[in-house]
């Protein structure tokens, strides 16, 4: 008999809800088959703590006197994007501070962005706001220096275009030279191998359709409280799935947003990666529904049921062609080698297991206090049969048909 | 039979003496030498496992002191800042030594100071610069 999301709910309120995290539902699956583990859990809370670049912060600083329309806006040094009205400005994570050398020094270090910002400001540190602008009749400030508080300022709304990638790369290097990546440092020789993902935690991995995960859920986010908004940018539902209809390649992104004021240092910190930039670690969990069998089996899909592509970041990755290395899975990954090509490959990870489990726990006991309660989507992510396809950019010329229309 | 490591930093004046050669002629040490940066007249500094009697470590331990060399154990050399490591484990596939390693099943990052031999790999491998060290 498939339950409700508002059945599940009523269980919470009252205290009754079988909740236990991913990890956990791995061997409930395992011992008592998805049918029964079904019946018996509602909830299976996911979590995954790892760099995100696509995040930042919406932020509204209030007008000083007089006041001012923030043309340029730097904290600590970091500029922050203000095509918006007069003191509001987005702080991204990846945007390095002024005169940073970047990698003009092979490889740059990245010592602080605009992700350091914004934990700085999660940790209640005081951060400079300098401003200049060109001045108006009714905004006549020019220059601007001062330092503010995030409890001082009128809003601060993290908002992460792309978050929570339904899976990822595994980083080789195949060539002769150090790499270093997004994915980190990678040595020559397929020396090393980085993955990024809580594997049989990882929020999208366990709804892999995305059926109780849309526009509008609630989840946990940077220690607080967030919603999804939307798809993320480079959603890419439409690509390979295996039997239980997990992506075979990174494939799912979310939309994410949340008040900045009510989340917490330790789970949005800023990230120096060698030779590539600075990112944001970003903490987030989700509670899924078990509305019947098949939600409980994929919630129940365990790191040796769930495989990762292995990608080639010297060559292949950057010039866009296929890698050679086929795929792994998150247990052998876990283990600390792969196989590639007969040679054995250590492995380590950019997304930190143990926080993940942390977050589905955290979750899970807001969920038993009845503290965090389950949302219906208000509409659905595109799934697999959308159509949706992410698309390469193709460089090209002007069109005929766009010219004529100058005239 | 013991075996210590440790961090020497060597005034000017010695940087040219050949000391390791008395380690092991004048008190029967096994030296290995893991890390140094010794310059001509300048201050040089040596990453050092000692092998030996403990009687003779310690006499080996009084001959450098008296030449003025600084001498740390390496333990001290290489710090987890754990209030900034977000356990993530990306230093471990760097460490030579597995002085850093995932805990096993549950992925908890260690740092095992015994194994470090403050190569320092892991300083930029860390995202979050928890690593600190000293020598250079």
């Amino acid at each position: 008999m498939p339950k409700t999301i508002a059945e599940i709910n009523e269980r919470i309120k009252q205290g009754k809800a079988v909740v236990v995290t991913a990890e956990e539902m791995v061997d409930v699956v395992r011992k008592d088959g998805p049918a029964a583990a079904a019946k018996k859990v509602d909830v299976v809370t996911t979590g995954t703590f790892g760099p995100m670049c696509s995040s930042g912060a919406h932020l509204n600083f209030g007008h000083p006197t007089p006041r001012m329309k923030m043309q340029k806006v730097w904290l600590n040094d970091v500029e922050a994007y203000t095509g918006l009205a007069a003191v509001d400005a987005y702080i991204g994570a990846t945007q390095l501070r002024e005169g940073d050398p970047e990698n003009s020094r092979y490889p740059g270090d990245f010592p602080y962005g605009g992700a350091h910002v914004i934990h700085d400001l999660v940790a209640g540190r005081e951060v400079n706001l300098r401003s200049t602008s060109y001045g108006t009749d009714c905004y006549p400030r020019k220059e601007l220096s001062t330092w503010i508080r995030l409890s001082e300022i009128n809003e601060a709304v993290l908002f992460n275009p792309r978050n929570c990638y339904q899976n990822y790369n595994v980083a080789v290097n195949a060539s002769d030279r150090p790499v270093y990546t997004y994915l980190g440092q990678l040595r020559p020789r397929l020396g090393n191998a980085y993955y990024c993902s809580a594997g049989q935690l990882s929020p999208l991995l366990k709804d892999p359709t995305y059926r109780t995960l849309g526009i509008g859920t609630r989840i946990w986010l940077g220690g607080g409280v967030g919603y999804v908004v939307w798809q993320g940018t480079q959603h890419n539902p439409g690509v390979a799935r295996d039997e239980n209809g997990v992506p075979r390649t990174p494939a799912g992104t979310l939309t994410v947003i949340g008040d900045l004021k009510q989340m917490k240092p330790e789970w949005l910190v800023g990230v120096s990666l060698m030779g590539y930039g600075t990112s944001l670690a970003v903490g987030i969990g989700t509670a899924i529904p078990i509305l019947d069998e098949g939600l409980a089996r994929t919630a129940g899909l365990s790191d040796e049921e769930l495989s990762a592509p292995i990608v080639e970041y010297s060559d292949c990755y950057p010039n866009m062609k296929k890698s050679p290395y086929g795929s792994t899975t998150y247990a052998q990954l876990k283990s600390g080698l792969i196989e590639i090509e007969g040679k054995k490959v250590p492995t380590s990870s950019l997304s930190s297991y143990p926080k993940a489990v942390e977050i589905a726990e955290q979750l899970k006991s807001q969920i038993f206090a009845g503290k965090f309660l389950l949302t219906e989507p208000v509409a659905p992510l595109p799934g697999p049969e959308s159509g949706i396809k992410f698309q390469p950019l193709k460089v090209r010329e002007r069109s005929n048909d766009d010219i004529k229309l100058d005239r | 039979m013991r075996t210590k490591r440790f961090v020497l930093t060597f005034p000017p004046e010695e940087v040219e003496s050949p000391v390791i050669y008395h380690l092991v002629k004048e008190y029967d040490i096994k030296p290995n030498i893991l890390r140094a940066s010794i310059n001509p007249r300048e201050q040089g500094t040596m990453v050092l496992e000692l092998n030996g009697r403990k009687e003779n470590l310690d006499k080996a331990l009084d001959y450098l002191k008296g030449l003025g060399v600084i001498i740390e154990s390496l333990g001290q050399d290489i710090a987890m800042n754990e209030q900034r490591c977000i356990q993530c484990g990306a230093c471990t596939g760097f460490c030579p030594t597995g002085a850093l390693d995932y805990e096993r099943p549950g992925m908890k990052v260690v740092f095992n100071a015994d194994k470090c031999i403050a190569c320092e790999l892991c300083l930029t491998a860390c995202l979050t610069r928890a690593m600190e060290g000293r020598f250079r």
